[in-house]
């Protein structure tokens, strides 16, 4: 059966309803927290601020905490109530959604580091543009799948999983031309494979969105599309209403 | 209404022109499918109901219900109070019969025969579908007497025989290792897990195809629940069992396939994995997630 937003705060049971509201709750605030460090992270590159890139070295320690915290609301109202039918799929959801929101703040903790590097060496601003395309891309995507968990939208969540191959497209051309720099000028290889872990982190990060669009059908629908080869989808089942 | 004592007194009758042997009481008429359950379509059935509607005087307890319920499987039925699951339990056994009240449309087959044509026996009908109700009711005598109860009103067996067959019911109801030394003390002396797990021998001595459960472990402490939960289990491979229970957790840690009643109605039946993880209707959800209807 498929299930609305709503569906998490009709229980006779009010406390229950809460826990549910919480973990939602929760999960959207990391999300916003790690939408922000990626955000940060790419400003620190391309506005060359070191400071910045600090903070979001520093801030990753936040994000690991929100992990634990909803791990462990998710552990006890598994051992308290023993959710199941949507109710269930919403914990495991949450469990999985916040495991990959926790790796892409490392992903962001990573462009951070990285940026930080580049800034010491002076790069100029090589690379550049592939990282600005890219990462306004996955950030859109990041933001897109918060959105379609927080609204039960599968068909925003199946945009996403078709989004990621464009993603993976973008980041082996920009691979390409990165490569490029590299034979034109043996000294620039150092930088160059600085600004090839942003883009890889980047594009890692464009998976991990797509995982949690995957949990969103699991969440609405009870499907379970990981391992999916997109173009073996069926989009019918997952986009229809009712 | 029927006492748990009366109806074993049916079920344990003796049955014309059938005698218990140790051969057969080792060896079930229906082989256990092996492996896991692969398609509720490809399953063989136990019991068939097609259209039952029954109702006790003018109040309709059960609405057209037409379901089939595989053979070494453990099927549950769920619902609220009123629901009529426990009318559906009876029903696959008679026990309405002595109810003037009761009107029945529709028919139930138990391998392939109807259970209500003429030539059917009520008595050994009840010997083949037994059940287990929620409150123990072992007899007041001895541990071994309850065992051997119907089968001295079968008649026929000899004191070895019978020895052999309640050992071996007690094995099946895992009670054995705990009284083997005491069979002849008093059964009202065991402890209430204890004499749900006699009650349930005393049901296998007479070698039934079903067992029916209504509620069997409510009355008992989480230690024996889970207890009679693992015997419903192992006993899949000897006989076909129906369980009621209010117990959802229940249903689903035991069950094979589930069936949702309401209001008489049957709402949504199918797979347990499937109706505990993504239920098909609005309202099975609704049920068992505990939301307001």
């Amino acid at each position: 059966m498929d299930i609305t937003s709503d569906i998490h705060s009709q229980h006779i049971s009010r406390q229950f309803n809460q826990e549910l509201e919480e973990l939602k709750t929760h999960l959207m605030a990391m999300g916003g927290l790690v939408e922000k460090q990626v955000q940060d992270a790419v400003s620190a590159l391309l506005e060359s601020d070191s400071a910045l890139g600090q903070r979001v070295v520093d801030n990753d320690r936040a994000v690991n905490d929100m992990q634990i915290k909803i791990d462990e609301e998710c552990t006890q109202v598994l051992a308290r109530r023993q959710p199941t039918a949507s109710d269930l799929r919403l914990v495991l959801a949450v469990i999985r959604a916040a495991s990959d929101l926790e790796r892409i703040g490392d992903e962001a903790s990573k462009i951070a580091r990285n940026a930080i590097d580049l800034i010491d060496v002076g790069n100029g601003s090589r690379g550049f543009v592939e990282v600005r395309m890219i990462s306004e891309h996955v950030r859109r995507m990041v933001r897109d799948a918060l959105t379609s968990f927080a609204r039960f939208d599968t068909e925003l969540a199946l945009q996403l999983v078709h989004e990621d191959e464009e993603v993976d497209n973008e980041y082996r051309s920009a691979m390409r031309s990165l490569m490029t720099f590299m034979m034109e000028d043996a000294r620039s290889i150092s930088p160059i494979l600085s600004l090839m872990w942003i883009l890889r982190a980047l594009e890692r990060i464009g998976d991990h969105a797509n995982n949690l669009a995957e949990y969103v059908v699991y969440l609405v629908k009870g499907l379970d599309i990981r391992h999916t080869d997109p173009d073996d989808l069926d989009e019918q089942a997952i986009t229809r209403k009712g | 209404m029927f006492s748990g004592a009366e109806a074993l007194m049916f079920s344990g009758a003796k049955a014309p022109g059938r005698s218990v042997t140790a051969m057969s009481v080792f060896s079930t008429p229906h082989p256990a499918p092996s492996g896991p359950i692969i398609d509720f379509d490809r399953e063989a059935s136990c019991l068939e109901i097609e259209g039952l509607t029954l109702a006790y005087g003018d109040k309709p307890a059960l609405r057209d219900l037409t379901l089939r319920i595989p053979r070494h499987r453990v099927t549950a039925f769920i619902g609220p109070s009123g629901c009529g699951k426990s009318t559906l339990l009876r029903a696959l056994n008679r026990l309405h019969d002595l109810n003037e009240e009761v009107r029945r449309e529709g028919r139930i087959r138990l391998e392939g025969e109807d259970i209500h044509a003429p030539e059917v026996a009520v008595a050994e009908l009840r010997r083949r579908v037994g059940m287990v109700f929620q409150a123990p009711n072992p007899f007041p005598m001895s541990i071994y007497d309850n065992v051997a109860f119907g089968l001295r009103l079968q008649g026929g067996i000899r004191k070895r025989q019978m020895d052999d067959i309640v050992e071996w019911a007690l094995q099946s109801a895992a009670l054995w290792e705990e009284v083997k030394d005491r069979l002849k003390s008093s059964a009202w002396a065991l402890s209430g897990g204890q004499q749900q797990r006699l009650v349930i021998a005393r049901t296998l001595a007479v070698r039934p195809e079903v067992l029916l459960l209504d509620e069997p472990a409510s009355a008992l402490d989480p230690i024996s629940t889970l207890k009679i939960e693992e015997l419903i289990r192992n006993l899949k491979s000897q006989l076909t069992l129906v369980l009621v229970t209010h117990n959802m957790q229940q249903a689903a840690r035991v069950s094979d396939y589930t069936a949702f009643l309401q209001q008489g109605e049957l709402v949504e039946y199918g797979s347990t994995d499937t109706l505990f993880t993504n239920p098909r209707l609005r309202r099975t959800e609704n049920y068992i997630t505990g939301r307001m209807a």
